[in-house]
């Protein structure tokens, strides 16, 4: 079967991760690798896997070749000024960055409702771990209110995150709402420098009716936590959903608490680096989806 | 080294702040109210005011505020007739726009704290302080986890943000007299004329008055303490004490010993249903160097799940949990519970 073409735009660590990543893809060639150091060790590695390695940026990307597929791990500021470029030729694009310029996806909840999108925007990886625990929650009883704690070791939080870490509250606290079908959101992310580097690790706080049914919220959660590691082999619950009735100090909720960590494939970076790698992973899977949507409609 | 003309250090009062973790951030307009009149008129140049964790804090991590943290700084605006008020804000839990909310409810002081060795995440944030006109204060949390250099070196990101003091905090009550000095001493000759060095200590060991004198000898100028060790863990360095140490010293602060004395007695006390004490958890918590804000959260899920708090608290030290992985205890209790 033919596979569809995909071009990796941004060589860093991110950019080459998922490289090795798409390499597995069966339905997705990566063919380009698109940086702008000559020197960039991301760009050698692409290299030699076979891709054609360019740091021309994308203007010579797209003068020379019309891949179907483009995932841009730049920055925000750069996804702004390539993502209109690649609109107009038609090209759906899959955004690591924190741009937010299309939709927010997260394949275990709403990838099926984004499959024609232009852009799409992975929201954070506080997100891609959390929200689906919050629509887990939410699709068996109202949650008025969600929080989640992201707690990322510190030498995986990029300069990017650290130079605007408000960016990462607020757009999570959003994803919160949005998708994960909370009434208001809150989000919150503590790095912590021990070594050795802890694996992420997120808790999911949702408030819950008091005579909510615990039983079946916490096998959605069970369910939820599934459909994740079938595309983020590290992700798993570490202990059972904790249930909490109602006190002065929660607000006068109920509430279900999560507790999830994120262990990284290891295939570029680190394994406690489970932040960047549910973004990989989450990327693979949605630029997946669209190759299948793609392929489907040549066949 | 002094502060100004008039102080050799500068103190500010943490009770309406470090102190919200001692009553579960319950308090009311009115403690607030009566804390900052009695506080203001025994001459404590400045009292910090906000949910224990900071702007934003209020959640279910850290345990819900009973009044919203704005209304409770425009109440101690509206009070204090000489004090200046501040506020906490530790970045990943507040936002800019949290800041920007207290300056218009006429706050003038914004502390800003981060993990001692994340202080590039507090650069943003130093940056809109400074730009409407804010003093500003960097702390850096938990300081006995890391050496003075590293700690000076994190200082100096702070102040190239824009912080004009930044502070050694002692969170986990856990240096000992000489590691304050040799810290304070660190930044200060980091810092020179660019920032002036505070000191923010704990009870958690005893010392919070001795560790505060030799960070004040060590050229400290700005110091923390709670009236009544109103904080969290064993509580703060006494403002009261401190005042009546100091002044047996010579070291200016400002502040009318008798009438803190007098306050702390007759206002402050009355609020602390649950004084904080120098018990076995609060030990263990200087003792292990593990967050004194843990303390209640360590206390109630030990009494949810069955298990002993001093467990909780010394598996948070043995995983280098930080401030604000509150959460976190959650999950060792649970753990703890589920080997029994």
């Amino acid at each position: 079967m033919t596979k569809a073409t995909a071009a990796i735009v941004g060589s860093g660590n991110i950019g080459t991760d998922l490289m090795y990543k798409l390499l597995r893809s069966d339905v997705i060639e990566p063919r380009w690798m698109i940086g702008i150091d000559p020197e960039s060790p991301g760009l050698k590695r692409a290299a030699d896997h076979g891709l054609t390695a360019s740091a021309e940026g994308v203007d010579c990307l797209l003068a020379s070749g019309r891949p179907d597929l483009i995932f841009e791990a730049t920055s925000a500021y750069v996804h702004k000024e390539n993502a209109p470029r690649y609109r107009e030729l038609g090209i759906q694009a899959v955004d690591l960055t924190p741009a937010a310029i299309g939709p927010a996806v997260v394949p275990a909840v709403n990838l099926g409702a984004h499959l024609d999108e232009v852009n799409v925007s992975l929201i954070t990886c506080g997100g891609q771990a959390t929200i689906p625990m919050v629509h887990a929650v939410s699709r068996v009883v109202p949650v008025e209110y969600a929080e989640i704690v992201a707690s990322v070791a510190s030498p995986s939080a990029g300069p990017g995150t650290r130079a605007n870490i408000d960016e990462f509250t607020k757009t999570t606290a959003r994803g919160v709402e949005t998708i994960g079908g909370a009434h208001r959101g809150k989000a919150i992310i503590i790095l912590n420098p021990a070594e050795p580097p802890m694996l992420m690790q997120d808790t999911i706080f949702c408030a819950i009716p008091a005579y909510a049914d615990r039983v079946a919220i916490a096998a959605s959660i069970e369910e939820a936590a599934a459909d994740v590691a079938a595309y983020v082999p590290g992700y798993r619950l570490r202990t059972e959903p904790q249930f909490d009735d109602p006190t002065p100090m929660s607000g006068g909720w109920a509430r279900v608490a999560v507790f999830v960590e994120v262990e990284g494939a290891g295939d570029f970076l680190p394994s406690y680096s489970g932040n960047l790698d549910i973004m990989t992973a989450a990327a693979t899977r949605v630029g997946e989806g669209f190759a299948q949507r793609i392929l489907a409609e040549r066949a | 080294m002094s502060y100004s003309a008039e102080l050799d250090v500068r103190v500010t009062d943490s009770s309406l702040r470090d102190g919200s973790h001692a009553i579960r951030h319950q308090f009311t307009v009115e403690n607030v109210r009566n804390i900052v009149a009695a506080l203001d008129e025994a001459g404590v140049p400045v009292i910090e005011v906000t949910h224990g964790d900071g702007l934003g804090g209020s959640s279910f991590n850290y345990g819900f505020s009973a009044v919203p943290d704005q209304d409770l700084i425009a109440t101690a605006v509206a009070t204090a007739k000489r004090a200046r008020i501040a506020f906490l804000m530790l970045p990943g839990v507040g936002i800019t726009d949290d800041i920007r909310q207290a300056a218009d409810n006429g706050a003038s002081v914004g502390r800003i704290a981060t993990h001692c060795t994340e202080a590039d995440i507090s650069i943003q944030h130093f940056k809109v302080a400074r730009s409407i006109g804010l003093e500003t204060v960097g702390f850096l949390m938990m300081a006995h986890s890391q050496p003075p250099e590293v700690l000076a070196k994190q200082a100096r990101i702070m102040a190239d943000a824009g912080a004009q003091c930044v502070y050694v905090v002692d969170s986990a009550g856990s240096l000992i007299m000489d590691g304050v000095s040799d810290r304070i001493a660190a930044l200060v000759t980091e810092l020179g004329a660019d920032a002036q060095v505070g000191f923010h200590g704990h009870e958690n060991l005893g010392l919070g008055v001795a560790n505060s004198v030799m960070a004040a000898r060590a050229g400290a100028t700005q110091i923390d303490g709670s009236t009544r060790r109103f904080g969290a863990g064993a509580g703060n360095t006494p403002v009261e004490a401190f005042a009546a140490v100091t002044e047996r010293l010579g070291i200016k602060t400002g502040i009318d010993t008798l009438k803190i004395v007098d306050a702390a007695e007759e206002i402050v006390a009355p609020v602390l249903t649950n004084p904080p004490a120098l018990d076995r958890l609060s030990l263990t918590m200087g003792y292990a160097g593990v967050y004194s804000s843990f303390l209640k959260h360590a206390e109630i899920q030990a009494g949810k799940y069955g298990v002993s708090g001093a467990e909780i608290l010394i598996e948070a030290g043995r995983r280098k949990l930080v401030g604000g992985q509150e959460d976190q205890l959650i999950e060792i209790a649970a753990g703890l519970a589920q080997r029994k």
